[in-house]
């Protein structure tokens, strides 16, 4: 049956409160999810009162300051910190985003930062992506051809042609939108997700791309698309503002005019 | 513990192909539907106030008799499908999967059988 129940040992459990210095006059209140595969312990929610008069404006600012001041033990992936890498991917406040695009004014009050859902945690907020990317990779995310390239010069598109992968080529592969998804917390070990979905489609409407049968092929299976219910979490979510539902619709509809044409 | 690495795990060879077919025929049965829920609303009207005669005489007329035909065959169809993904998302071990879709598809089978002979034996009266 699909896991309704939490798995042993899943259950945070109250961890430690780090206070702000007594001078402090603006006080935010974090809630981070903590584990430590090393320790054999539940999972602990760490609250961490920070002064903001003295960190960042982001959410990841706020992190950075806990590792670097407070707890240098607090475990997390980023790099860019402004939303081109994807790495700083991470629940807050119940929503899917990056922490380095989110402002700390943008939440009413006390900030909840927890792992992307139904994921292996690897330790604290980081994720286990292992099977993400081989999803990803399972759908050849590259041009594929069998004519030989123009001699002396690139394979040329149209501007109209290049249009057709706005909003799906800004896609950093944070994962928000998968771990969003219902149907992919029940059954990614066969639905692909919003995430490579989109990235499917990217290449399927790719005028140089040459393969577009076979994708379509590869992508005519009851589990490995058609798990999308349109739920709708995916579009809901992404920070960087695409829209995989609609990447999904659009290779339905795909499938379904080769079926019928 | 499993020591299958992650490319064999997330790869499958082969597409199971009937996704596209299932989907479309959802939606087909889903807009058939459309139509013949509002008429089946005027049959329940019927049968609700008309006297047995008079519901029996409408019913008798060949549109009516389609459209009852059409509207068993359409529900229990599109419930299948819908249940059928219901399990699918639902029950990840394979045996109880395949009793339970097995289960499904058989009692809507008979029951839209039950339903089209009852149908059958109603306007072939009088």
């Amino acid at each position: 049956m699909a896991e309704f129940t939490l798995p042993k040992n899943s259950v945070p459990t109250e961890g430690k409160t780090f206070q702000a210095p007594i001078h402090a006059q603006n006080i935010r209140r974090f809630e981070i999810y903590r584990w430590d595969p090393d320790t054999g312990e539940n999972p602990r929610i760490d609250v961490f009162e920070l002064d903001i008069d003295d960190c960042g404006p982001m959410i990841l600012d706020a992190i950075l300051k806990i590792k670097n001041d407070i707890d240098s033990s607090l475990t997390f992936r980023r790099s860019c910190r402004e939303g081109v890498c994807g790495s700083c991917a991470m629940n807050i406040n119940g929503k899917n985003t990056l922490a380095c695009t989110k402002a700390i004014d943008a939440y009413p009050d006390t900030i909840k930062i927890y792992p992307l859902p139904h994921m292996q945690v690897v330790k604290d907020l980081v994720p286990d992506m292992t099977h993400f990317y081989e999803q990803y990779t399972s759908i050849k995310p590259w041009l594929e051809t069998s004519t030989p390239a123009p001699a002396g010069s690139e394979r040329l598109q149209s501007k109209e042609d290049r249009a057709k992968l706005d909003g799906l080529y800004e896609c950093v592969l944070c994962a928000c939108c998968s771990t969003s998804c219902p149907s992919y917390w029940w059954n990614s070990d066969r639905y692909l997700g919003p995430a490579v979905l989109l990235q499917a489609y990217r290449w399927l409407v790719d005028s140089r791309d040459e393969n577009t049968a076979a994708r379509l092929d590869a992508l005519d299976d009851s589990f490995k698309l058609y798990r999308c219910h349109t739920i709708m979490n995916c579009t809901d979510t992404c920070p960087k503002g695409l829209n995989p539902a609609q990447a999904i619709a659009e290779t339905k509809k795909l499938l379904v005019q080769r079926k019928l044409g | 513990m499993a020591y299958q690495s992650p490319p064999a795990t997330a790869k499958e060879a082969h597409a199971s192909h009937p996704g596209t077919r299932h989907w479309w025929l959802q939606r087909v049965t889903a807009v058939a539907l459309l139509p013949l829920s509002f008429w089946a609303i005027m049959l329940l009207d019927l049968c609700l106030n008309a006297p047995y005669a008079e519901t029996l005489g409408w019913l008798q007329q060949p549109f009516n008799s389609a459209c009852i035909v059409a509207w068993t065959v359409a529900v229990f169809y599109h419930a299948a499908l819908g249940l059928q993904v219901v399990i699918e998302d639902y029950i990840a071990a394979p045996g109880q999967k395949i009793i339970a879709l097995w289960a499904v598809n058989l009692a809507f089978l008979f029951l839209a059988l039950a339903a089209l002979l009852a149908v059958f034996r109603i306007i072939s009266k009088g």
